[in-house]
């Protein structure tokens, strides 16, 4: 799993690629956290569009980039996700943004 | 009388982590020959990936073990999935099934049994404590006009 991060003033976008499962989580988790810890943002995007398998595991990153984002005061919002992962958050009741095609 | 499969493969590997995309993929690339569409092979390899990722980390939490994975084609274009460990078991399997219920670490989202059952058709979950556990998921694959 690929993690790139881009800061624009007090918002920060990750954009992940590649197949985040059990075996990505940690260390996407990790690269989020420091992302996060650097940056110190009031939004944060985690672009899910180069995602391209994602099991629970993807649930258990988003829940806890939020947390994070909760205790920093600030806000997540999740986008680009493919119809795959989509189908994983939608059966855990988690709202997300579609790829936009 | 056991049914027997048209067609099947047998696969064992150590629970390593590495082997979830492994799992995956062969799932994938044996199940193709039922000509599956995309969301419907999607469907399928985020169970595998479920199941083994179960095996993985609630089964043999403390060690290296041995996971096999079985798959079969039956008539009417049926895929069943049986991933079998002999590890730890499970001693509640009702309390594991529960959405969010997780005994992992903070990686684990406690939805692994839950998107099996809405993604496949039918889950079956077998275990006994330091014996093991199999886990049975059957999926139809639809046959289109066009299709042999």
């Amino acid at each position: 799993m690929d993690v790139y991060t881009m800061t624009n003033g007090c918002e920060l976008t990750i954009r992940l690629r590649g197949e985040l499962d059990h075996h990505a989580a940690q260390e996407t988790v990790t690269a989020i956290e420091r992302a996060l810890d650097a940056a110190l943002p009031r939004r944060l995007t985690l672009d899910f569009g180069g995602v391209t398998f994602m099991d629970s595991s993807g649930i258990a990153v988003a829940l806890r980039s939020q947390r994070r984002m909760t205790a920093l005061g600030g806000g997540m919002v999740l986008t680009n996700v493919p119809p795959q992962a989509k189908k994983v958050f939608d059966a855990a009741g988690i709202a997300c943004g579609a790829r936009k095609t | 009388m056991k049914i027997k499969p048209n067609n099947y493969i047998a696969l064992e590997f150590l629970s390593r982590s590495a082997n979830e995309g492994f799992a995956r993929a062969a799932v994938a690339a044996f199940a193709s020959q039922l000509d599956p569409t995309l969301d419907e092979l999607g469907d399928v390899k985020t169970a595998v990936s479920e199941a083994v990722t179960n095996a993985i980390v609630h089964a043999y939490p403390d060690a290296l073990g041995k996971i096999s994975l079985r798959v079969g084609i039956y008539d009417g274009n049926v895929l069943e999935i049986v991933v079998r460990d002999w590890g730890c078991g499970i001693t509640d399997i009702d309390k594991a099934r529960e959405p969010l219920y997780t005994t992992g670490g903070e990686e684990r989202s406690g939805m692994g049994f839950t998107i099996m059952e809405s993604f496949m058709d039918s889950l079956t979950v077998r275990s006994k404590p330091e014996r093991g556990t199999v886990v049975t998921m059957k999926r139809r694959i639809a046959q289109r006009s066009g299709r042999k």
